[in-house]
């Protein structure tokens, strides 16, 4: 494959010239039982061509119906996204040939979406607000997947034939659509990954989708097109597909301002056009020009008839709904006590309802967070997870303070003790027991090593005599490191002062 | 008489993926201008007070519960494919689509 690299403007310089306006469709996959117009399972993982129907593959003769579930769940996302829920909306088909449709259309909804009009917003890391426009949410079906054969990549480029596997074909997805979002300037790529975030809370929330972007429950198209600053005529867009991660998401809409800012700097014009973002080399390349919707040769669909909703459904839908996302950031900071910026910091590392769930099972909200945030996040760093998939539970933490707070062993010893017990050791009393990490609280040992300390750096040990107090701090590291971490350091301290007859 | 020139059903054809000789294209403009004309004669009838109509028949909420049901075997599923590999349909490359 030829790589061709498009020129960019710096961020910065683009900034400078430019004002970037933002839309996104975000498509949700829906977690029901089964898939949007067939009796066929909603499944991940299974074997290929095996969770379909006749209607799946479009087969003659076959008649769809639709899932009640997928279409309650499409009008709880509405009312979460503050949207109005159409008294009548109906299914159109949408024509295109691709073998990932064996329909050869997909059906979806074109005039009467079941939700429009609604707003939400989004709060960015340093708790400015952002209000997005929610134009639409509309039911449709996913496709199938393709995998490109052949060819060196394994992308469509070279391949030489694809193979298709239907088991998504037919699976419930509401599409999100955005109106144009303008005035975020250089915090255009921020509020990007922060809308698809909370698009993701939100769903997950609701209980309607299982939301986890990397299996597809959650797909991202980036629009961006920048207008020169001052003007106010939106310029030509491109629209970015399957940005499907939060990180790709914010980098694909900051190389689509610098790219644009190239171009327009060149003189020449935007292409309107869908792009491929590519995460390796964190840049896109163009796809198709973008189809005009005539082009789709929409119509309604005959199989399905109308979706009709009157007050009391939507009531009864609305009263199931959960508490929504932003008022339970404010129950929780208030509960917990946390400042502004403690609350913040818990929220972007993904950790709030770990704390909550920390909490629940009894320690303090302050002793939550010091675990959520110090030991258990380096660790998910690390190991490039989110901290809720390291398997630590409310109730070891729960655990491994009270071995603290009764002196058992101190904070540097509960993370060996963490380890054993991520590495399947047992509970941690039990690996406390079986590694030998107990504090050493009996001074005899302790003197011992200060002794020894103290020989090995008898100039230290000089400057404290005379009154250099803060020196201590090597002979305290000394012992420590004797003991290998298994001794109170404060303790450690009051006996070298003790031992050198020196006032603490 | 409709304006359905011969670009406009080269552009249909290539959309529906009909390979269409020119011969035929010329045809079918003059047959699709009558065609559309003759549905056109239906908004003469119906005024600014008649609802567009998708359904000829009055039904709504035709739902289906969230019951998962009988599905085809892999073996079933390819039965009708002109080719197929590793459990799934075997399709030329064809490049971008949605």
């Amino acid at each position: 494959m030829t790589a061709v690299h498009d020129e960019v403007l710096s961020f910065d310089e683009a900034m400078e010239k430019y004002d970037p306006a933002l839309g996104f469709e975000v498509h949700v996959e829906l977690n029901t039982r089964t898939k949007m117009f067939s009796s066929a399972p909603n499944g991940f993982g299974d074997t290929p061509n095996t969770n379909i129907t006749p209607v799946d593959l479009g087969l003659p003769g076959v008649l769809p119906v639709v899932n009640r579930v997928a279409v309650e769940s499409s009008i709880k996302i509405g009312l979460a996204l503050g949207c109005k829920i159409a008294e009548r909306s109906h299914f159109a088909r949408k024509n295109y040939f691709y073998p990932d449709t064996p329909k050869n259309f997909q059906t979806s909804q074109y005039d009467e979406p079941i939700a429009y009009d609604g707003a939400i917003d989004i709060e960015l890391a340093d708790g400015t607000v952002f209000t997005v426009e929610i134009e639409r949410a509309h039911m449709e079906e996913d496709a199938g997947k393709l995998t490109h054969m052949g060819g060196a990549t394994g992308r469509i480029q070279g391949a030489e034939f694809s193979l298709v596997d239907y088991n998504r074909a037919g699976v419930p997805l509401v599409e999100i659509v955005t109106k144009p979002i303008l005035g975020a300037g250089r915090r255009a790529p921020e509020l990007a990954k922060a809308y698809v975030a909370a698009i993701r809370e939100i769903v997950k929330n609701l209980g309607v989708s299982d939301a986890r972007m990397e299996r597809g429950n959650v797909r991202c198209d980036a629009n961006v097109s920048l207008m020169p600053k001052g003007s106010t005529t939106l310029g030509t867009r491109t629209e970015t597909k399957n940005v499907n991660s939060l990180r790709s998401v914010e980098h694909a809409v900051t190389y689509e301002i610098q790219r644009h800012a190239a171009v327009l700097d060149s003189g020449a014009a935007i292409v309107q056009e869908t792009r491929h973002w590519h995460e390796d080399t964190r840049s896109t390349t163009a796809g198709r020009p973008k189809s005009d919707a005539d082009d789709y040769r929409y119509f309604p669909e005959p199989d399905l008839v109308p979706v009709v909703t009157n007050d009391a459904w939507i009531e009864k839908l609305r009263s199931e709904l959960p508490e929504p996302p932003a008022e339970r950031r404010k129950r929780l900071q208030a509960d917990w006590g946390y400042s502004d910026a403690e609350f913040r910091d818990v929220v972007n590392a993904g950790v709030m309802s770990s704390v909550e769930d920390t909490v629940a099972a009894g320690v303090s909200p302050a002793v939550a967070r010091k675990w959520w945030m110090g030991e258990i996040s380096r660790r998910a760093k690390i190991a490039d997870v989110e901290p809720a998939e390291l398997g630590v539970t409310p109730e070891l933490i729960v655990e491994l303070n009270a071995l603290i707070e009764t002196g058992k062993i101190n904070d540097k010893l509960s993370r060996e003790v963490l380890d054993g017990v991520l590495a399947g050791e047992g509970t941690p009393a039990e690996v406390v027991e079986a590694r030998g990490l107990a504090v050493v609280s009996d001074d005899g040992p302790l003197l011992e090593a200060i002794d020894g300390a103290l020989a090995a750096q008898p100039d230290v040990a000089e400057k404290i005599r005379g009154g250099k107090v803060q020196a201590v701090g090597a002979i305290v590291g000394g012992v420590m490191k004797a003991t290998r971490g298994q001794a109170d350091a404060g303790r450690v301290r009051e006996l070298i002062l003790q031992r050198l007859g020196v006032e603490g | 008489m409709a304006e359905i020139n011969r670009e406009d059903v080269a552009h249909l054809a290539r959309l529906a993926h009909i390979d269409m000789s020119s011969e035929e294209l010329d045809r079918m403009a003059g047959e699709l201008a009558v065609i559309v004309d003759s549905i056109k004669s239906v908004s003469e009838v119906a005024g600014d007070d008649v609802p567009a109509t998708s359904h000829p028949i009055p039904l709504s909420n035709v739902y289906r519960d969230d019951v998962v049901g009988e599905t085809l075997s892999n073996e079933e599923a390819l039965a009708g494919a002109p080719d197929n590999a590793d459990g799934r349909f075997k399709v030329p490359a064809i490049l971008d689509g949605e």
